[in-house]
């Protein structure tokens, strides 16, 4: 890896998304959108007994969950899109190390995530009053690392389709049993034993969980930066095997 | 000196089929080689092979005195594939500038290369927004600005009107004469007569490896298409390679 190579390449993608204005303002209004549409679903429900309020803890798991999912989506195409358009493997004849584009990647779009998830955290806190015993920035923090996780992943299944309608499927099947499971519907302790199985392989749970421990708890807790170091861990797997997709020869 | 590519039985073979069966040549620096055949013959395979990203099974392919692909190759070697690879969402002069950064070059090189290939007025646009043959013409300056010793161009001319192809090819000859090697494919026999030497190819074997006017002296004719054809008709004849072309640059 090369940090002036490294640098280049998050910059000219960054430059990619600011040239795609109205893909950025999809990017910070729709998740506040959203946000607007929960807040005013739960407004008039009221609150569980001594319990957090309803819109509390959906609101500050899709705090974490919006990065996730649109940084998924958004890297799975642009590296779709380096496939095809033989740009990949022009890049692969020049000096670029493979860690170059795939940190690139992760730092462009963890930042255009972080960004994501303070327009609406400044929202949610601000407007409609989301109530967190632990600080907002680590919500964010959170929200980031997610983002650069779903930036993994998608760079790692981006090698598994071969068009841009093969690769929007893969969302559902990477993103929908993740939020499933996560915790948010049913708790992870109530579920039947196999699906707790199946939860705990699931990276996304261990981010819900931590934001729900900076929901809790004023400070960070053991268990919160447990989940954080699973979260990382499973992006630096998964930027492992996208690796191991791009290979410099082909047939 | 060292000549810059020399291929020795070289095969690939894509899935169940031989697309090339043994090629053996030699392209010395400093010229510049025209890769001809016909659609479908093997030319990109040949050149993908040179620049290192196709998997061969068999032979050798020697790039600068390195094996094809070696890692010290990726600062020395620029290729331009045949669809031009470069991002759309990028105007001409930042995708220039980005293949620049990526072989240490600056701003002021990716500029000028650029206005090389005839860009310059319109470097501040999208990629997206240019004509097919613009569009080329951004993805061969981004070839072109690594000041690579060998260069790699699948059909750099497609799509370009007289004017320019003119204007690329003096270029390509002025690369040439500051002892950069280039290996031009082209299915255009006006541009064949432009290079130093021909490699001619077809179905995956070699049948023609000299000058332009080697070429022409062994078919016996003064025109290059009429020479391809005969060279095409000898081959199919079983005849081999005819007397005056191949072999002795090996």
């Amino acid at each position: 890896m090369n940090p002036r190579i490294l640098a280049v390449t998050t910059g000219r993608i960054l430059r990619q998304l600011r040239h795609d204005r109205r893909t950025v303002a999809l990017l910070l209004v729709v998740p506040t959108l959203l946000l607007t549409l929960v807040y005013y679903m739960y407004a008039d429900q009221p609150a569980p007994p001594g319990g957090v309020s309803t819109f509390d803890r959906i609101a500050l798991v899709m705090l974490g969950f919006f990065p996730f999912v649109i940084m998924f989506l958004v890297t799975s195409i642009a590296m779709l899109r380096e496939r095809t358009n033989g740009t990949l493997e022009r890049l692969l004849t020049t000096p670029l190390a493979r860690a170059d584009l795939l940190f690139g990647y992760g730092i462009a779009f963890g930042l255009a995530g972080a960004v994501q998830a303070t327009v609406a955290a400044a929202l949610a806190y601000w407007v409609f009053d989301l109530d967190t015993a632990g600080g907002s920035q680590l919500v964010i923090m959170i929200a980031a690392l997610n983002a650069v996780l779903a930036v993994a992943l998608g760079l790692f299944c981006s090698a598994f389709a071969r068009t841009e309608f093969q690769a929007v499927q893969f969302m559902p099947v990477v993103v929908a049993p993740q939020l499933l499971l996560c915790g948010l519907f049913v708790p992870r302790d109530e579920m039947a034993g196999w699906l707790q199985a199946v939860s705990d392989v699931l990276p996304l749970s261990y981010a819900v969980e931590a934001l729900q421990e900076v929901g809790a708890h004023a400070d960070p807790t053991g268990t919160m930066w447990r989940d954080l170091a699973v979260v990382v861990g499973a992006t630096v797997l998964a930027l492992a095997l996208a690796a191991a997709t791009l290979r410099r020869r082909s047939g | 000196m060292e000549d810059a590519i020399v291929l020795r039985d070289l095969v690939v073979d894509r899935g169940r089929w031989r697309v090339l069966h043994g090629i053996s040549c030699a392209v010395p620096r400093g010229v510049v080689a025209g890769l001809l055949g016909p659609s479908g013959s093997g030319k990109t395979t040949l050149m993908r092979a040179v620049v290192g990203v196709q998997v061969v099974h068999g032979g050798t392919v020697t790039v600068l005195g390195r094996p094809a692909g070696a890692t010290d190759l990726r600062r020395r070697v620029g290729y331009l594939t045949q669809a031009p690879s470069v991002y759309a969402d990028l105007t001409v002069r930042e995708n220039a500038r980005y293949f620049a950064a990526l072989h240490g070059r600056s701003r002021a090189d990716a500029d000028r290369a650029v206005a090389d290939v005839g860009l310059g007025a319109a470097a501040g646009q999208l990629v997206g927004t240019l004509s097919g043959g613009q569009r080329s013409r951004a993805s061969l300056a981004c070839a072109l600005v690594g000041e690579p010793e060998l260069i790699v161009l699948d059909e750099p001319t497609v799509g370009q009107d007289p004017v320019l192809r003119a204007d690329l090819w003096s270029r390509f000859h002025e690369l040439a004469a500051s002892g950069v090697t280039l290996l031009v494919s082209s299915h255009v026999m006006d541009e064949a007569a432009r290079c130093d030497r021909l490699l001619l190819i077809r179905e995956g074997r070699l049948i023609a490896d000299d000058t332009p006017d080697a070429v022409r002296a062994a078919a016996g004719v003064a025109d290059l298409d009429e020479a391809f054809l005969r060279l095409i008709r000898a081959s199919e004849a079983g005849a081999g390679v005819p007397a005056g072309t191949g072999g002795e640059t090996a």
